[in-house]
């Protein structure tokens, strides 16, 4: 019997091509997801030495970061310098070859939505993108990370990457977590209590009877956020959820390929007796939903906590770094989040724009209105998701509530492609990042979950979602 | 690439942890297509008003900034975005170097790919190395990657951890591609066992 290994170390040893002393190991690339903004001087890069792209047929393109979520985009992107990258994006690939969904093909979308949607993103597989959120796919049991472009050109180039082997985490979750506690909050909740630079160095691999109990997409948010941990990676042992997710899926095994597949993807999980470097347990039965107060995703809590306390520190480090949070958000110390005002909701993002987020939303918004002084924008991930949230009438239910339903992108999580905030804003949203003004300068962000975010849109001010469950 | 081996430069004091790369270059600045240019909007949002004048209080546009060449910053530096612009625009304004008590993987990966040295140092020379900066505005260091040494005014110094592979290629100036085209051989029977298990097209 060989000695016991976890998921991350199965994958990792199945994808080392070479590995010379002295050197990091050569990693073999199963999948590349590229998109507009991390690639242009990549493809500069191979044009200038004259280099073609090794596989195209293991690498897929789109465009989400810097393209408008407007009804009229196929027309008129307003902004020069945007509408440029996307227009070398399309020359990028039609000279090298590699497929592209561009805006206008039912496949385009957040290049981590559409990954999973086609069934490119598969268990077993190593998948890399120039964008930290890469860890979405890590959901499937894929080993999925961010790059820098410098290694995309690599990628591109080559189809492997330079890596020294990070150290593994296990983060146990254990027990069930209450109604009302998302997938997003699982993750918020790790994050506050490791920090954002708490998972530098490690893979971390989610366990435990709360993520299980996820579906898909909720595994897909938690995993995508693990870089926010600092983690280089998140992933989640493949099952029977993962398999049926994927059964069918245009680019998934079929036939007898499938059966083989299956064989292998069962193989996946960590064997009994695997260790980790570090192991960290949360009880999810105790959890509640989160959100953020401050300007990094670590400093986020219980939404019916109060802001934390800048002198109720002792490390002076921290202290100064929640006053310079506080002073950048205009929050007060002690007072609780509930009932503070908001001026925009933002429900999408490659952390919460899938079907079931939409849903989620939906639910709260059924039959209700947005505060009139709410601007509600609901940016669904993908083309694919839009049309089904539309077969489903989910755009109906937005629409009468007087929320916004817009064309799929990354949106006003990134403010590069027209939708963001002013400054001074507040505003709850269901994306990733509540750094200073990455929804916009000077605007002010409140990271929390679909339903905590619709909930705020109805009240317009930070709600508590439990009270809207069915 | 440039060999990098060693040099001496003044330091730039930045006393906050966890600067994500959102701070160091805003995302609006990542729609261009080339690597240039992107020195002038280094941490743009804290280092300009609103009407685009520099912020005279702000660290980098104070006088001591001019030519200094290592950024000195706070605990679990370059945190967030992939965004390799983060690197490009701090040697677009003359970085050589950043010393932190920790850095974020992607952003290190990236330094040391572009040639910008991450300098990892504990919490006491952390400290002592800001003490010198508020105490000296033209203190200076000097950078041996060589031996992997900095050091300080005084004439003590400290060392740095780096990996071998990239100091190696640091110090000839080369990038890792060619190592990566020189294993194509071993990448292509790799496949030929792997087999096909997607195909995008």
């Amino acid at each position: 019997m060989s000695q016991p290994k976890t998921l991350f170390e199965k994958i990792w040893d199945d994808h080392v091509v070479v590995h010379q002393a002295d050197s990091p190991a050569v990693l073999y690339i199963d999948l590349h997801l590229v998109h507009e903004v991390t690639s242009p001087q990549a493809f500069e890069g191979l044009r200038e030495r004259g280099i073609k792209v090794r596989r195209p047929d293991h690498t897929i393109a789109t465009m989400d970061h810097s393209i408008p979520t407007r009804d009229d985009r196929l027309q008129v992107i307003a902004d020069p310098i945007a509408r440029k990258q996307v227009e070398q994006l399309r020359i990028n690939c039609k000279e090298f070859g590699v497929p592209l969904a561009d805006m206008g093909s039912e496949d385009q979308g957040i290049v981590h939505v559409i990954g999973p949607e086609l069934g490119v993103t598969q268990p077993g597989f190593t998948v890399v993108c120039g964008d930290s959120h890469t860890a979405t796919h890590g959901a499937f049991g894929a080993l999925a990370f961010g790059i820098g472009t410098t290694e995309v050109e690599h990628v591109l180039a080559t189809q492997t990457l330079l890596q020294n082997k990070p150290k593994s985490c296990q983060v146990r979750f254990e027990g069930a977590a209450p109604a009302g506690v998302t997938a997003k909050d699982l993750i918020l909740a790790l994050i506050a209590q490791i920090g954002v630079g708490g998972g530098t160095g490690y893979v971390l691999e989610y366990t435990g009877e709360a993520i299980r109990a996820l579906t898909m997409e909720g595994r897909m948010t938690l995993c995508n956020m693990s870089i926010e941990g600092g983690a280089r990676a998140g992933m989640v042992a493949p099952d029977d959820k993962t398999f049926e997710f994927l059964r069918g899926r245009p680019k998934a095994p079929h036939g007898a390929d499938w059966d083989k597949a299956l064989a292998r993807w069962r193989a996946l999980p960590s064997d009994e007796g695997a260790t980790y470097d570090k192991t960290i347990t949360v009880d999810a039965t105790s959890l509640e939903p989160m959100i953020t107060y401050g300007t990094n995703p670590g400093q986020g809590v219980r939404v019916t906590q109060a802001v934390p306390d800048p002198a109720a520190l002792n490390d002076a480090n921290q202290s100064a770094a929640l006053r310079k949070a506080l002073d950048y958000m205009q929050l007060e110390p002690n007072k609780p989040l509930l009932g503070h005002p908001v001026d925009v909701v933002f429900i999408g993002s490659c952390t919460n724009s899938r079907i079931s987020d939409l849903r989620q939303a939906a639910d709260v918004l059924k039959g209700r209105k947005v505060n009139p002084k709410v601007r509600t924008m609901v940016v669904p991930g993908s083309e694919k998701i839009r049309k089904q949230a539309e077969a489903e009438g989910l755009h109906e239910i937005f629409r009468a509530a007087g929320a916004e339903w817009r064309q799929a992108g990354c949106s006003m999580c990134i403010a590069m492609n027209g939708d963001q905030l002013s400054p001074g804003q507040y505003s709850v949203s269901t994306s990733n990042r509540n750094f200073e003004g990455r929804q916009g300068k000077g605007g002010r962000t409140f990271l929390a979950s679909p339903l905590t975010a619709a909930a705020s849109a109805v009240e317009g001010v930070v709600a508590d979602a439990r009270r809207y469950l069915s | 690439m440039e060999p990098l081996k060693k040099f001496s430069g003044r330091v730039v004091p930045l006393p906050v942890r966890d600067i994500d790369t959102d701070q160091i270059i805003p995302a609006r600045f990542l729609k261009t297509i080339d690597k240039d240019g992107l020195g002038k909007s280094l941490f743009c949002d804290w280092r300009y008003n609103e009407d685009g004048s520099p912020k005279p209080d702000f660290v980098i546009n104070t006088p001591r900034a001019e030519g200094a060449a290592i950024l000195l910053a706070g605990d679990n530096f370059g945190c967030g975005s992939s965004r390799e612009h983060a690197p490009w625009a701090l040697m677009g304004f003359g970085f050589r170097a950043v010393i932190s008590t920790s850095f974020a993987d992607i952003f290190c990966g990236n330094c040391l790919k572009n040639g910008l040295l991450p300098i990892a140092v504990d919490d006491a020379v952390s400290k002592k190395l800001f003490e010198l900066a508020d105490a000296d505005e033209s203190i200076e260091l000097t950078i041996d990657l060589e031996i992997q040494t900095l050091t300080l005014p005084d004439g003590s110094s400290v060392e740095f951890p780096i990996d071998a592979f990239s100091k190696k290629c640091l110090l000839a100036g080369i990038d890792q591609l060619g190592y990566l085209q020189q294993q194509q051989e071993a990448v292509l029977a790799y496949e030929q066992k792997r087999g096909d298990l997607v195909n995008t097209m």
